[in-house]
């Protein structure tokens, strides 16, 4: 009895300590609502996220179906015109924003999910678990920009002809390239995390390891977490677009920003109709720059120092 | 120093091996037989047989893995399923187009991204640093090939017109080094994010090191701004530039594959795209290899450079040294 009392009474005091964690989310907020560029990039995704969910739903083509319109220029039917084949351009740019943000979105939330995981533990308990997992994280990090991307995709997108299976095989590609940084972000930031007084503390009276992790050390890296991976998600769309561009990553007939750009390149028919190669350029554009300038918000918003830095 | 070095040439030859394991069994573990794909399902059994045994397929995997790595010591990659060529002669023909490319770009890079930097870190918080630091990250996050086919569209599809003296070719028939046009393109598109990354670093460095207690003491004896700018800040805030450089510089020498084959240059991307949609299994090997090889070995001779300018990064966090 007197034992759990004293415990609960230490662990009061360590929630109060300075530094413990206390996400200052409402500054943060304030913050990013009096940052124009953080308002317009928001906007922007929305849009663009909502048209590539919206378009294919509401549009009487798709992505896959020719139309007997060839080259058409926009109209009512056909929002952004026909390519020479007859697929309904709209639609299709719609499916390959689908892509972008599934892939850019999904293989960002599995990267963290292993970046966390080897970076705490590698910090936390350092010693040999920390040169082991930093010398294989290093290892893999050898490999520069998605090359390491690229030479999985060449190897395997052969057999993997299919949606799903191409889908994924884009997906554990560009999950064997992401995690590293993270992980190395979440390492560093876990070695001097672990030195503070809280963390300490809470060693001090008991608490077990992987709560002392979860409860103290984690939320504390959250806000670099979060900055460095709304930035990865754009480097993670280009990725996948440069795979698709060289024609190695997402499978036909499905649509990707990359293919789109690469056709009509590659056919010389962009001559004719510049609009097939620049509505997914701007697209992929724009996406790519909103979520920079958007990590950038966030850093600004989350440590106000870096600004002056 | 002495120690340092051996640590850092140890760490690399880890790596390295670490890489030539990867690219092996990578490829390796990758399904389907090439011998079936190279002559297809209904081929005889007899150039089959011969095709595994000239490339070494039939050997057991362990046996295979160390005359790969045998092989890479002495600069063997064996050669291309395709045709035959070694990899080794592909490399040879291929990498010194890269390499002028990269070079140009670096340059254009520096010129450009120290400019711009020093500019927004003098002007800092100003309508011009906000504006320069906003297309910066334009620079950093404009893809490759978005920005190789409108700066296309713009100088040679319309301009031309404009000028009708001006006949230019496009795709590029042939790539030559001798045409500044197949030259120009290529390397301002390459240069692109490697100058809106120095530019950035620039600006921070610049930034980091004005606000140091010596070039304070530097503006209190009376120095003139353009002296204390020049002696006594660009020469400590120079070190990181020259790492950002150098970590572009390895970028631009790995990741050519996008900006070579749009321009059709028959560097080491460009030229070994190809492979990597038919299974050149050797090529595929040797070209990221080599590639990946490359980004370490010149990550490595920063670092060297690095320490041998400041002393301090010599040091490992617990402030011994390594």
């Amino acid at each position: 009895m007197t034992e759990s009392r004293s415990l609960s009474l230490a662990e009061s005091t360590i929630e109060d300590l300075p530094g413990a964690a206390n996400p200052p989310s409402r500054a943060v907020w304030q913050a990013l609502l009096r940052n124009p560029t953080a308002i317009v990039s928001s906007l922007l995704l929305l849009t663009i996220i909502l048209l590539s969910i919206i378009v294919p739903m509401v549009s009487p083509y798709s992505y896959e179906m020719q139309t007997n319109d060839i080259s058409a220029a926009p109209s009512a039917r056909h929002w952004l015109g026909t390519d020479n084949i007859g697929y309904d351009l709209a639609v299709r740019l719609a499916v390959g924003g689908r892509i972008s943000l599934f892939v850019g979105m999904g293989v960002e939330t599995i990267s963290v999910l292993i970046g966390l995981t080897v970076g705490l533990t590698a910090g936390y308990y350092g010693k040999w678990a920390d040169t082991a997992l930093m010398r294989f994280t290093d290892m893999m990090f050898a490999f520069p920009d998605i090359l390491l991307a690229i030479l999985i995709m060449a190897v395997v997108s052969p057999a993997y002809t299919g949606i799903t299976a191409g889908l994924t095989a884009v997906f554990a590609a560009l999950v064997v390239t992401g995690w590293p940084s993270l992980a190395r972000l979440v390492r560093g930031q876990t070695v001097v995390l672990r030195e503070r007084e809280f963390v300490e503390a809470s060693r001090a009276i008991g608490v077990p390891d992987g709560q002392i992790m979860i409860r103290h050390i984690l939320p504390n890296l959250l806000s670099a977490v979060v900055v460095a991976s709304t930035i990865d998600i754009a480097g993670i769309i280009v990725a996948e677009a440069t795979l698709s561009f060289l024609g190695i990553g997402v499978p036909p007939p499905l649509p990707s920003w990359g293919t789109l750009i690469a056709g009509p390149l590659e056919s010389g028919y962009w001559k004719e109709l510049p609009g097939l190669v620049l509505y997914p350029a701007l697209a992929l554009t724009l996406t790519v720059l909103s979520f920079n300038f958007l990590g950038d918000a966030l850093r600004d918003a989350l440590d106000p120092r870096s600004n002056d830095r | 120093m002495v120690r340092f070095l051996l640590h850092r040439f140890l760490l690399a030859i880890v790596t390295i091996w670490a890489i030539a394991t990867i690219t092996f069994f990578i490829a390796f573990l990758a399904p389907g037989d090439p011998a079936i794909l190279k002559f297809g399902e209904k081929s005889s059994p007899v150039a089959i047989a011969e095709f595994r045994r000239k490339h070494g397929l039939d050997l057991p995997p362990l046996v295979r893995y160390v005359h790969y790595v045998a092989g890479i010591t002495h600069g063997d990659f064996g050669s291309s399923f395709q045709n035959d060529e070694p990899v080794s002669s592909f490399f040879a023909r291929a990498f010194p187009k890269t390499m002028l490319l990269a070079l140009l770009a670096i340059a254009l890079a520096l010129t450009i991204g120290v400019t711009t930097g020093t500019v927004a870190a003098l002007k800092q918080g100003t309508l011009i640093d906000r504006s320069l630091m906003a297309l910066v990250l334009v620079g950093v996050g404009v893809p490759n090939f978005v920005l190789a086919p409108v700066l296309v569209y713009i100088f040679v599809l319309t301009l031309p017109r404009l000028l009708p003296n001006l006949n230019v070719e496009w795709p590029p028939v042939v790539w030559s080094p001798d045409d500044p046009l197949s030259l120009l393109l290529p390397v301002v598109v390459l240069a692109a994010r490697p100058a809106a990354l120095i530019a950035r670093m620039t600006r921070s460095s610049l930034l980091e090191t004005l606000r140091q207690d010596y070039i304070r003491t530097a503006r209190a004896k009376g120095l003139s701004p353009s002296r204390i700018l020049f002696v006594h800040t660009f020469k400590n805030a120079f070190l990181p530039v020259l790492t950002s450089a150098g970590t572009a510089f390895g970028f631009l020498l790995s990741g050519s594959f996008v900006v070579e084959t749009i321009f059709a240059v028959p560097g080491i991307g460009g030229a070994s795209i190809s492979s990597f949609t038919t299974r050149d299994y050797p090529l595929i090997q040797g070209t990221t290899f080599v590639l990946a090889t490359i980004f370490v070995v010149v990550n490595v001779l920063v670092d060297i450079l690095y320490a041998f300018f400041d002393p301090r990064s010599r040091m490992n966090s617990e402030g011994a040294p390594a």
